[in-house]
């Protein structure tokens, strides 16, 4: 096969915009329904766009069954000629802009809402874990049971062994995305972290603590791609679309999780944005354990492959730091809700380019890099993506 | 080295009994070909027969070819662990009582890596042998051990949990007044089992080893005669809370076919003991012991049925008796089913000809007593649940599992004269 790469095209004209977030709950007595409806509801309020001009969905959702998108379309009164349902979890901030933005370029829609939104009942979280997905049901859940608290111990342990990276590299990101939730005033976790207390936290899945581990919620995120004259018609800010790449199941035959699939294209990340790593004024990892958002930054050319302990020595990664990185407090601060985990990254990114921040804005944000990371199917996760947003 | 098993104390009749709850049991229709395999104690993998790739979790095609036909096959079981972890905490209620609990990934030798649970004696990065067993859901699960034997390594409080030694539990044993039923007494005492509750029917009759029986440490003689329901019954209330293994190992052999015999009273009395007998005994001691499944280190951990191989398949020459062992292998498999959600397991031994007096004229080779006596224990001590004795048996299991149809031709009407 010739390279995908040099027949690629840019995202010239389309914009993202309406960055919604929909604040989490630790347990919510209402369906997915609910959230996701909050979710468009809010991004109608935001943009003063109507079922009339929304001519296309993309939604992702872990706990919708037993509805789909195209069930969405009928209790949410909308009428689009464009539809799709992304079940790439983490992944799927990325993976739905990536989707949009292309129907939008193509003139299959217009303006795309993207949703995505979860529940968390009392045992939501268990029920999921329980029927994931095959491969765990047969491989990994009935091995203690431990869901992702589980696999990515065993991911962390593999990554502190194979490069040296220590618990108080991972412990610095979670202190510093603390500071950034005590800034944003969706974060569920508002009490002050210190390392001292990641080092000495409870013990969940040794090398895993308390503080590495995501708290499951209900919650929504949404944003509207369009072109971007609609968008200066509509007078919203926008951000552009400078680069997106997406990979499924790359290196299975890796015996634990040590690269994700931006490995195989970052190259072609930032050659199709055309900036270099050190422009990027922001970035937005996927979160769900610290040893991921170390796996990024070195997979995306941050720094090295293996050296992400001396790339967190040397940064400091709150809002005002010299790394900005997961300025709302990720969703070890905010918290995971769901599928919305895979958008809140995102959302946040369009915030931070749009001057949508409040107190935790990033001076002066003109490039955001965002990563996404999802579906441990058995022992790794098996989506990646990422993309790169500018200001307009 | 593992911490050597402590004696139970005595229960607390004031303690509430633990209930049983159990490990996920959900599994793919593929995954449940591992569990056959596991519980014959085999470690098998799906096998690409194309590009020889072997393949987990179970597919449906190979990852590498897309081969349609990926077969089970029994693969080496030698590998290394490259990551483990202490889960500190879990979802599940059976593990959440059973917290810390070691998993960890292990690279195969045969290719593939798995996740697995870990014996406490394995060393980080180390070699591993892997077993594949039953766990209390009865679904099959991966074990590493450490590659060489080390101390007390069978008292490994997660490998417990999938096996079901004799050590400091109680059995049952069915009918002492047999060769079979004494060695069985005398190898479940080896075994490091407590107390052996040893069935002697019509105790007033003399009969051959009861001195030696009754010498064995820990055998109690206990009046049982599974033809009769007040008998069988009346046992159950004197020691059912304490059969943590039952072996039944009384049988009713009789040679001939219908059309050889007149009448029904031999099948009757075939079916009194074979059929009737195992019925009665699980609905008197099933319901106890499925409530004990969970009840501390000598809880109730398996039924062991001992069949004759032509259960699977009538052989005319003991025909009515097969008629009679095919009802109780049915019977046995059901009896998986009302022991779900108990964590006890059905061990079920199809053996060829016994060396006793009702298969006399069978020529060699035949299964001594003992032979048998010492399978059960290494299934127990295994936590195998399916097991083949003895050549024959072996050669009709082995024709069984490739056509039974064609067994069923073979066994009637290819043996003229037998």
């Amino acid at each position: 096969m010739s390279q995908a790469a040099a027949y690629r095209t840019g995202y010239d004209g389309i914009v993202v915009t309406a960055p919604v977030s929909v604040p989490y709950e630790r347990y919510s007595p209402e369906p997915a329904h609910w959230w996701l409806a909050r979710g468009l509801s809010d991004l109608g309020k935001q943009s003063g766009l109507g079922a009339n001009d929304i001519d296309g969905l993309c939604v992702s959702s872990f706990t919708l069954f037993p509805d789909t998108a195209a069930g969405l379309t009928q209790h949410f009164g909308l009428t689009p000629r464009w539809l799709d349902h992304v079940p790439t979890g983490g992944a799927s901030g990325v993976v739905t802009l990536r989707r949009a933005a292309r129907a939008v370029q193509s003139g299959d829609a217009n303006v795309v809402a993207c949703l995505s939104g979860d529940t968390n009942h009392v045992d939501s979280f268990r029920a999921m874990l329980t029927t994931f997905s095959r491969f765990s049901q047969d491989a990994s859940y009935p091995y203690g049971s431990g869901g992702p608290n589980g696999s990515f111990s065993l991911m962390t342990s593999h990554h502190m062994d194979t490069y040296g990276t220590r618990r108080e590299d991972f412990g610095k990101l979670c202190v510093a995305q603390r500071d950034n939730a005590l800034q944003y005033p969706n974060a569920m976790m508002k009490k002050p972290l210190t390392l001292d207390e990641y080092m000495h936290a409870r013990l969940i899945a040794d090398p895993i603590v308390l503080y590495d581990c995501v708290m499951p919620c209900a919650g929504a995120e949404a944003y509207l791609v369009m072109r971007e004259e609609d968008a200066k018609a509509q007078g919203l800010p926008y951000a552009h679309i400078l680069s997106t790449i997406e990979r499924h199941n790359s290196f299975p035959d890796d015996p634990v999780q040590i690269r994700g699939g931006w490995a195989l294209d970052v190259d072609e990340f930032w050659a199709m944005a055309g900036i270099e790593p050190d422009a990027i004024d922001l970035l937005q990892t996927y979160d769900d354990y610290p040893v991921i958002c170390a796996m990024q930054m070195e997979d995306l050319g941050f720094c090295e492959k293996g050296a992400a302990s001396e790339f967190i020595q040397s940064h400091t990664f709150t809002y005002d730091g010299s790394f900005p990185h997961n300025t709302s407090g990720g969703q070890l601060s905010v918290g995971q809700a769901g599928a919305a985990g895979g958008f809140l990254g995102l959302v946040e990114a369009i915030r931070q380019l749009t001057g949508g921040a409040g107190s935790n804005a990033v001076p002066d944000a003109r490039y955001a890099a965002i990563s996404g990371f999802g579906i441990i199917n058995f022992d790794r996760g098996l989506c990646s993506g990422a993309a790169i947003l500018a200001s307009a | 080295m593992t911490d050597a098993l402590k004696r139970p104390p005595k229960k607390d009749p004031q303690k509430r009994t633990t209930s049983p709850t159990l490990p996920p049991f959900a599994r793919s229709r593929k995954a449940v070909a591992f569990t056959t395999a596991a519980a014959e104690g085999r470690f098998a993998l799906q096998v690409c027969p194309e590009c020889e790739h072997v393949t987990y979790p179970p597919r449906e095609t190979c990852p590498k070819c897309w081969c349609m036909h990926l077969a089970w096959r029994d693969i080496p079981d030698g590998g290394k662990l490259i990551a483990e972890t202490t889960l500190r905490t879990s979802v599940n209620t059976y593990f959440r009582e059973r917290m810390p609990w070691r998993i960890g990934t292990v690279q195969l030798d045969a290719g593939p890596t798995v996740l697995a649970h870990i014996h406490g004696d394995v060393g980080e990065f180390e070699r591993v042998r892997m077993i594949a067993r039953t766990d209390k859901s009865g679904q099959g699960v991966m074990l590493a051990l450490p590659e060489k034997e080390t101390e007390n390594m069978a008292d490994d409080r997660q490998l417990r949990t999938l096996t079901c030694s004799p050590k400091f539990r109680r059995a049952l044993v069915t009918d002492g007044r047999t060769e079979l039923g004494q060695r069985m007494a005398k190898a479940l005492a080896d075994a490091g089992a407590t107390r052996i509750f040893v069935g002697v029917a019509e105790e007033w009759r003399p009969f051959q080893g009861s001195e030696e029986l009754a010498a064995i440490p820990g055998v109690e003689i206990m009046p049982l005669d599974i033809t009769d329901t007040i008998s069988v019954n009346e046992l159950a209330a004197e020691m059912g809370d304490k059969a943590d293994i039952l072996v039944n190992t009384a049988e009713y052999v009789r040679p001939g076919s219908p059309m050889q015999r007149h009448g029904v009273t031999l099948a009757r009395d075939e079916m009194e003991t074979n059929y009737f007998g195992l019925m009665r005994l699980i609905q008197a001691f099933g319901p106890g012991m499925k409530a004990r499944g969970a009840d501390g280190d000598n809880s109730a951990c398996a039924w062991v049925n001992l069949l004759s191989v032509y259960a699977l398949c009538n052989w005319p020459v003991y025909g009515t008796t097969s008629a009679s062992q095919a009802a109780a292998l049915s019977l046995s498999q059901g009896l998986r089913g009302d022991f779900a959600g108990s964590g006890v397991k059905v061990v079920n031994v199809l053996f060829g000809p016994l060396e006793e007096s009702w298969r006399q004229p069978l020529p060699p080779p035949k299964v001594t007593p003992q032979r048998l006596a010492d399978t059960v224990i290494h299934a127990l001590t295994e936590g195998i649940e399916n097991v083949t004795l003895g050549p024959v048996a072996e050669d009709v299991v082995r024709r069984y599992k490739e056509d039974p149809f064609v067994l069923e031709r073979e066994l009637t009407q290819l043996q003229p004269g037998m």
